[in-house]
């Protein structure tokens, strides 16, 4: 056998020993790809020409391409809703706090993907910029500035563990008792989402305060970082 | 063995020859593969999919493959031609055949997602060539010459194929799973940028009405990639250097993103289609022309989209000369490409984001109204599609802004991340604050619609509009005056080999 070539062979994978690995990057891609089209609501088919543009005031989501409550529907939800559970409950259960903030990523990402599938899609994309791509940034990079060993664990006391279980058991029981308590209502046939222009005229209309409050309170929390930021000096 | 050997000896004297012939046809073959996908879809719209409803048959559902709905048979397609015109029938019943998949909004989806994933491999690959071109034209060298032929274009896929046959290191410290994981993190968001850009008026893939948040949230969780690149690679440099790139990323989204608004707020609407349908009017609708905000916006955009693709000037991430690379100092083989495919592909989905709020999209700078008197045929539609709007302009006006940042990447010296940082938040943050408040005031102003404004804001309008004239000639002029002098510039190597020498 030549010197160049892979002396134990045992252990190359037959993945590997084929060069599959080459096609991971386009496979993994694929597979996103293929989920963002599934699930982002659509009005023009893609590449066609001639189908019918969607006017101002209809809105562009509609819940799902296929007729609502169909498997492809149901199976698409659980299978996100199941992308939201189980980062979730990985977040718990993870002490390295880097791995924590990456399963976080996942969980926040499926959550803007089930917003994406109920037609929020203003909704969703804010999350993806807001929660994905600063708030977690954001973590990360707190861990990495004030941490000493590189693998940082975290080892919640006795006493922090039974307080969140009783914050997390009482959140639960509200939970359930709002969910036995609300009747719901199955809508019939397609939802349209709501349209932009009409999410952006509420806020500034009807809910002009609640938004101004908000703001309001982004900008305390920034003059008090600076100031803290600057007392450090 | 043989064969190989045999499709060696045939192929490669072929592909020296003919080597440019072979590239430029490919280009020009791929650009009617998808015209003749997008005429099939068109087609199928109007012939079939509204055939079947004159028939009186029930319109199929044209979004998924499901069992209830396999659509059309192939013979009523055939009955459908023939009745649509379809002129002879042997060719009518093969069409018949191959335009029955075609129907189903999930085959059109799977062709439509084959071509981008194509574009976004595409992509990378020869804007790396490109710019090591241009990068040796500046610095008076050649830059690739040898492999494939004609000015070495293959020469990013030798290197592909090199990075793939290098060792994959891990260290051993590393956090494994997130070191392997993490150059997905930067890849795949960009490949679903390119999802819900468009390229034509009707070449998008998925139309969102918050198209352009979508982008920038996508292009903002590359981050998150860099960053765990850095971690987990457990090395000091490398958080380090995933701190000055996450730094520089975070704080030039805020300008940038607030670039945008300019252009939003002027068009009214988030979805990217709409915005480019308003600038259909020739060069003095484009929004960069519209008012002096837009147009300031145009610029600081530019620069702050420069900053979050790590360009130079802004290329401190991975100054890999002087820095230890940065974030990816671990790095090798096809892990580390992956970061540069992700770097290259976002510097495409920026671009293309400038094109279409501030450029006219996939407009022409020739008035769309110029084209109504052509009559309606499919070959006259053909070249309105040329010559006024269709994603050949769009591709044109995004490859100028690639080339305007690679030559700045060759002029511009790298400026310190203190300086990175002043630019951000005391010169573009404070310039595009002000921006967005005088873009909102100007569209304010536009509502009174009083003979004043109408006559101040055509004077803003025509004279912007000239100053780009301006400039687009005058590079168009200093271009050929190079071109006509190029036996001054230094060096025989160069001299002898520019094209027309």
């Amino acid at each position: 056998m030549p010197s160049w070539q892979w002396s134990s062979r045992r252990r190359v994978s037959p993945c590997r020993r084929l060069g599959l690995f080459l096609f991971a990057p386009e496979a993994l891609t694929l597979l996103a790809a293929i989920v963002a089209v599934s699930i982002l609501p659509s009005s023009l088919a893609s590449g066609a020409t001639g189908m019918a543009a969607p006017s101002d005031d209809q809105g562009i989501g509609v819940v799902n391409a296929a007729p609502p409550g169909g498997l492809l529907d149901s199976l698409l939800f659980y299978a996100v809703a199941g992308g939201a559970v189980v980062p979730a409950i990985g977040v718990c259960v993870t002490k390295n706090i880097v791995r924590m903030a990456v399963w976080l990523f996942v969980a926040l990402g499926s959550v803007a993907t089930l917003y994406f599938l109920l037609a929020a899609s203003f909704l969703g994309a804010i999350q993806l910029i807001v929660y994905a791509g600063g708030t977690l940034v954001l973590l990360i990079f707190g861990v990495m500035l004030t941490s000493k060993s590189p693998w940082v664990r975290f080892q919640p006391r006795a006493v922090e563990v039974v307080a969140a279980i009783i914050v997390c058991t009482g959140l639960l029981v509200c939970l359930c008792l709002v969910y036995a308590r609300t009747t719901w209502h199955s809508p019939e046939g397609v939802v349209p989402g709501t349209p932009l222009v009409q999410l952006g005229r509420r806020l500034l209309t009807a809910y002009l305060v609640p938004f101004e409050v908000a703001g309001v309170l982004l900008f305390i929390v920034m003059v008090g970082a600076a100031h803290l930021a600057r007392q450090e000096r | 063995m043989a064969a190989a050997r045999g499709i060696y000896a045939i192929g490669v004297p072929v592909l020296r020859r003919f080597a440019g012939v072979i590239l430029l046809s490919v280009l020009v073959g791929v650009a009617v593969l998808v015209w003749i996908h997008a005429v099939a879809f068109s087609f199928v719209d109007s012939v079939v999919l509204e055939g079947a409803e004159r028939m009186g048959m029930q319109r199929p559902v044209a979004e998924f493959f499901s069992p209830s709905t396999w659509g059309l048979a192939p013979s009523q397609i055939h009955q459908l031609i023939l009745a649509g015109g379809g002129g002879a029938s042997a060719l009518a019943g093969t069409l018949s055949y191959l335009l029955w998949p075609l129907q189903f909004g999930f085959v059109r989806d799977l062709i439509a997602l084959g071509g981008i994933l194509g574009l976004f491999n595409a992509i990378p690959i020869y804007l790396i060539w490109w710019e090591r071109k241009v990068a040796g034209r500046i610095q008076s060298r050649l830059g690739p010459m040898r492999v494939g032929g004609w000015h070495g274009w293959s020469q990013t896929i030798a290197d592909g194929i090199k990075l793939v046959l290098k060792e994959d290191l891990i260290p051993k410290d590393a956090d494994k799973i997130l070191f392997r994981a993490a150059p997905y993190f930067a890849l795949i968001p960009v490949a679903l940028a390119f999802v819900a850009l468009p390229f034509g008026a009707t070449y998008i893939f998925r139309e969102l009405d918050v198209a352009l948040v979508f982008i920038l949230g996508m292009l903002g969780i590359e981050v998150v990639g860099v960053i765990l690149a850095g971690w987990a690679s457990n090395n000091k440099w490398s958080v380090y250097g995933a701190m000055r790139e996450a730094c520089q990323m975070v704080s030039y989204e805020i300008p940038m993103g607030m670039a945008l608004l300019v252009s939003v707020i002027c068009a009214g609407t988030l979805s990217l289609r709409r915005i480019g349908e308003l600038q259909a009017e020739g060069w003095f609708s484009w929004l960069v022309f519209d008012n002096p905000f837009a147009f300031v916006a145009f610029v600081s955009y530019y620069i702050a989209s420069l900053a979050s693709c790590k360009r130079a000037p802004f290329d401190l991430p991975e100054a890999e000369s002087e820095l230890v690379a940065g974030f990816h100092t671990e790095y090798s083989g096809l892990r580390w490409s992956f970061f540069f495919f992700a770097e290259y592909a976002a510097m495409f989905v920026v671009s293309g984001l400038a094109t279409v709020l501030f450029l006219g999209a996939w407009n022409s700078p020739f008035p769309a109204s110029w084209g109504e008197g052509l009559g309606d045929a499919w070959w006259l539609r053909g070249i309105k599609g040329v010559l006024f709007s269709g994603p050949i302009w769009f591709f044109l006006k995004v490859v100028f802004l690639l080339y305007v940042q690679l030559w700045l990447r060759w002029t511009l010296p790298r400026i310190r991340l203190d300086q990175v940082l002043y630019g951000c938040v005391q010169v573009l943050l404070p310039l595009t604050m002000i921006l967005v408040l005088g873009a909102t005031l100007w569209v304010w102003a536009d509502t009174s619609q009083s003979a004043f404004w109408i006559w101040f804001t055509r004077v803003w309008n025509v004279g912007l509009g000239v100053v780009g004239l301006a400039f687009a000639f005058g590079f168009v002029a200093i271009a050929a005056y190079g071109f006509y002098h190029r036996r001054r510039l230094v060096g025989n190597l160069v001299v002898d080999a520019l094209p027309g020498a």
